[in-house]
């Protein structure tokens, strides 16, 4: 091939660079606060009118909230004549001291007051297997399961319900309420739902026709039907058949309705998780050797509930607040207890009610705002752990 | 081998056929619904016999090998692998499973796993061996296959052919006295390919008893005691390496192999 005169040229240019470039620092405009700014707010017109809305969004409510939350507050007082609009008060906010003298009952119910440190101990014990749990680095986390699933839940029934051979006075669960209503209300639905849930979703996937379709006949039933019918069934309707010596206590009724009603939401989910998992994965399992649970329990859960922890969370969430329909069949759990609170008379002002709502959003937001972030912590986790 | 393989030894030595026919089918026929994908398939494979079975797309060699470990159930006819008859019955299928490795197309290790915990699953499991002498002899195994320091890494971290050797050590740790190949090479990268068939070979050459569905005719060729070559869900030809490429008896094997030879 010849070369004409111009090629020649431009191979005389130096085209090949013998040292190498140092890394210099990114443009200002991608970094810093300004950088961040420009991608995430107002990276294009769209964008830059939805940050404005948002702002104003934000610029309207805040300053609302905290004019009534702290502002504008009533903090002190002994009754409603505190909480009143007075020419000192031209404005009231939130009526603390009306929380501050119920919060015993927002929290324990009417558990007989000699006894609600027994409550304290079960929230103290919970908190503890609540940590020990859920924080992956704890120390003897195999002794820390044993402690939430065995221990705790032995020990948590004798010291609420009482054992009067050691000395503990029964409490009947008629007096329980409040925030302690709530929470075994919540954790019986959480801990209950997950492997229930797990067990109906291999059922409905099960090569045996009988538990395929039992399966399949009970989630699609308690789905079909809404959480009050269940509880109103388990409240109402059971006693009718059960003779009454034999028919469980009200709460306990009330647990299992939504234990099993929480199990089925949980099978949809898990059964999606195990749709994901390829084909392929069973088969390299089987071929090893592997055995029908051993595969489920090593192979396929691991990868299927990985992939559906937002799913599950989003339950557990939805059965957190659902939590509060108990009060349909006359049960007293957190919401229930301020309904009754706030239409005393001794405390009657046009605030009372907005607080005592407050005070609920306030809880439930903690608690699920605190399973939302848990959850994302834990999917960074794991996508950290296998890395692809 | 180091001074604990006492405990281990089983696993590392390499396991000996009870009978002298490793597997056996026998009039063997499979349907898929209304599709006959076996046909009236006899089949006799020797103990240390290394058999490549080759075929076009859809002729049934996948299914046939994997009627060998009951991934597949077939409708008739019977199974024998090392004297075992495979049937419905659990017991058996999980004797066989035991003795029979299998390495698949998509090499499907667990992805949740590292390549070690991938390797010693199955004897901590199935062989129910302590965990520190499943990891032993997990790691024999990946030496052998060549992947070097990459036992803490996960499955998806490792280039196709690493992928594919861990499976084969995967299969090796329950040291099965039978390996099924099920296209061992056809989802790698050209540059990949011929680690993975060193692998084989090596194992070839250490005796083991095989049965590898491939269109690798190079390999066939340096270590196959028999080609099976199969169309629409039967054995058209079964002979030695030499015979097969150099007089194929039938009009459909000469055209697959001047397909597949250029």
């Amino acid at each position: 091939m010849t070369m004409a005169e111009g090629d020649l040229a431009v191979t005389e240019l130096a085209f090949v660079r013998r040292s190498t470039i140092a890394p210099r620092p990114p443009p200002a405009t991608m970094t810093g606060a300004l950088g961040w700014l420009r991608e995430n707010l107002l990276s294009s017109a769209f964008n830059i009118v939805l940050t404005i809305l948002i702002v104003l969004l934000l610029a309207w409510a805040i300053p609302e909230i905290v004019k009534f939350l702290v502002v504008d507050a009533v903090w002190t007082g002994n009754d409603r004549e505190a909480c009143l609009e007075s020419v000192q008060h031209r404005e009231i906010g939130a009526c603390w001291p009306f929380v501050w003298e119920r919060l015993p009952y927002f929290i324990y119910g009417s558990y007989p007051i000699p006894e609600r440190w027994r409550v304290d101990v079960f929230f103290v014990m919970l908190a503890v297997g609540v940590v020990w749990l859920l924080w992956l680095n704890a120390p003897r986390r195999d002794l820390g399961a044993i402690y939430f699933f065995l221990i705790l839940p032995v020990t948590s029934f004798i010291l609420l319900t009482g054992w009067s051979t050691i000395g503990l006075r029964p409490v009947d669960t008629v007096l329980w309420g409040g925030v302690l209503v709530t929470i075994v209300v919540a954790a019986v639905g959480i801990v209950f739902s997950l492997p229930l849930g797990i067990l109906l979703a291999l059922g409905r996937r099960s090569h045996m026709p009988t538990v395929r379709v039992l399966s399949v006949m009970f989630i699609e039933f308690v789905r079909g039907v809404p959480l009050i019918t269940v509880l109103f069934m388990a409240s109402v309707m059971l006693p009718l058949f059960i003779p009454e010596q034999w028919s469980p206590d009200k709460l306990v009724r009330a647990l299992v309705g939504i234990a099993l009603f929480a199990s089925a939401y949980m099978a949809e989910v898990v059964r999606a998780g195990l749709q994901a998992i390829p084909k392929g994965q069973y088969e390299g399992a089987m071929a090893i050797g592997l055995r029908y649970w051993q595969i489920m329990r090593l192979v396929i859960l691991p990868q299927a509930l990985r992939v559906t922890i937002p799913n599950i969370v989003n339950t557990y969430i939805g059965l957190f607040k659902d939590t509060t329909l108990v009060f349909i069949v006359g049960i007293f759990d957190l919401l229930r207890t301020i309904e009754i609170a706030r239409i005393d008379p001794k405390w009657a002002t046009p605030v009372t009610s907005t607080t005592g709502y407050a005070v609920a959003a306030i809880f439930y937001l903690i608690f699920c705002y605190g399973m939302s972030r848990y959850a994302r912590a834990m999917e960074e986790r794991l996508t950290k752990g296998d890395r692809r | 081998m180091n001074d604990r393989s006492e405990h281990h030894g089983s696993l590392l030595k390499p396991a000996k056929l009870k009978t002298a026919v490793a597997v056996e089918l026998a009039e063997l026929n499979k349907w898929y619904g209304d599709f006959h994908v076996l046909r009236d398939i006899n089949l006799k494979v020797m103990g240390g016999e290394r058999v490549v079975i080759c075929g076009p797309s859809g002729s049934g060699k996948s299914t046939m090998i994997r009627c060998m470990n009951r991934l597949e159930e077939h409708q008739s006819g019977r199974i024998f692998i090392d004297g075992v008859e495979l049937t419905a019955d659990l017991k058996k299928i999980d004797e066989v499973r035991r003795e029979v490795g299998m390495v698949f197309q998509h090499f499907n290790l667990f992805p949740h796993l590292t390549v070690l915990e991938n390797c010693a699953l199955a004897p901590i499991w199935v062989r129910k061996m302590p965990k520190k002498q499943a990891e032993e002899v997990a790691l024999h195994y990946l030496k052998r296959v060549k992947i070097p320091e990459q036992t803490n890494k996960y499955p998806n971290q490792l280039s196709g052919g690493q992928q594919q050797r861990v499976a084969i050590a995967r299969a090796l740790c329950m040291n099965p006295k039978i390996m099924l190949f099920d296209e061992p090479t056809s989802a790698l990268d050209p540059e990949m390919v011929k680690e993975v068939l060193d692998t084989m070979v090596e194992l070839a050459h250490d005796g083991m008893t095989m049965l590898v569905v491939t269109h690798e005719m190079g390999f066939a060729r340096q270590v196959a005691n028999r080609i099976v070559f199969m169309d629409e869900g039967q054995i058209v030809e079964a002979n030695a390496p030499e015979e097969f490429f150099a007089h194929p008896q039938h009009e459909r094997t000469k055209l697959f192999l001047s397909q597949i030879l250029h």
